[in-house]
């Protein structure tokens, strides 16, 4: 069954580790090219289409900022 | 589908446990401190025991573990924390006791406390963060640093002839008699934090079944002490820690 996914990244608390990013099977996310408050390229989803709510980057990540929503279609 | 009907609260599947505090980690990012602090967070939450568990932090990175996981909390002197969690679930066996330490507190310090705290069999959980490293002093050598492994103090590499041989610390703490449960894990990967999730968890159900000490080794990465970048350093521990220091159950009983 297909799912649709979708993540919230919490922009400030993001240090912008990049370890999500190769961990993601679909190539959903990306670092942004602006910097939150504390000078980090924080994370973003650059192919939203692609999410289907797998959880890794959640999985993954040390400073716990991602959420993820997660649909069946 | 649009995102906004996608993100709706009865769609959530993951997210911070209510376990962790808001507070900002100050680990470097990509830190594996705090993968370890949030699967700990979760293995407490599942297992409904936030007013049973006390932690006992230790000197280094993670001393100020304190700070981020909602649980009772004791701090001690270095490498002893294996000392205060013998007092601490001798004096209260209805507690779920851990301590937290690296392995410049594990496996240099406070090599005595740990070996008799896990010789006596004392029905705790030890979690040691290994990465081969004086993270917090910033990236000397330490009894667990591979040989020709550069760090601050050992600039060319590390000798065996001058510094010594890397420590197995976990291997020689499940040949104790006291232990119950020795396991090697790490949190590179998804794959790799489910597992050491689940290593974490049985440790915890092992510590109220009075079978003896369990202890998880978790092989982490310090990429501000190796000098590389986070996804360099998983590469790098993959390469070159896995080799000498291979995961997986050394003791299961």
């Amino acid at each position: 069954m297909a799912t649709r996914g979708a993540i919230v990244v919490d922009k400030e608390r993001c240090k912008g580790c990049g370890v999500c990013v190769v961990n993601c099977p679909t190539n959903t996310i990306a670092l942004s090219h602006e910097v939150n408050g504390k000078g980090y390229n924080y994370l973003y989803m650059a192919n939203p289409e692609n999410c289907t709510g797998c959880t890794n980057c959640a999985t993954v990540c040390p400073d716990a900022v991602i959420t993820v929503y997660r649909v069946k279609i | 589908m649009e995102i906004q009907d996608i993100i709706r609260p009865e769609n959530k599947v993951y997210g911070k446990t209510a376990l962790l505090k808001d507070n900002i980690l100050h680990y470097c990012p990509g830190c594996s401190h705090g993968v370890v602090h949030k699967v700990i967070a979760e293995v407490i939450e599942e297992m409904g025991i936030q007013d049973k568990t006390i932690g006992i932090s230790p000197v280094g990175c993670s001393v100020f573990a304190y700070n981020y996981l909602d649980i009772d909390w004791q701090q001690a002197a270095h490498g002893r924390a294996p000392a205060l969690a013998t007092a601490t679930k001798r004096l209260m066996p209805d507690k779920y006791v851990f301590t937290y330490q690296g392995d410049g507190d594990l496996a240099s310090i406070g090599t005595a406390e740990v070996m008799h705290a896990c010789n006596r069999g004392e029905n705790i959980v030890i979690i040691f963060i290994n990465n081969a490293i004086y993270g917090m002093t910033g990236g000397q050598m330490a009894p667990t640093t591979l040989l020709g492994q550069v760090t601050a103090t050992t600039p060319y590499g590390r000798k065996a002839e001058l510094n010594g041989y890397p420590l197995k610390i976990t291997e020689l703490i499940a040949q104790l008699e006291g232990t119950c449960y020795v396991t090697r894990q790490s949190v590179q990967n998804p794959a790799a934090v489910r597992k050491t999730k689940k290593a974490i968890r049985k440790a915890f159900e092992n510590s109220m079944m009075k079978k003896g000490t369990s202890f998880v080794e978790v092989v982490s990465t310090c990429n501000s002490g190796w000098k590389v970048t986070p996804v360099q350093a998983n590469k790098w521990m993959e390469e070159n820690m896995f080799p000498f220091y291979p995961l997986g159950d050394m003791k299961d009983r």
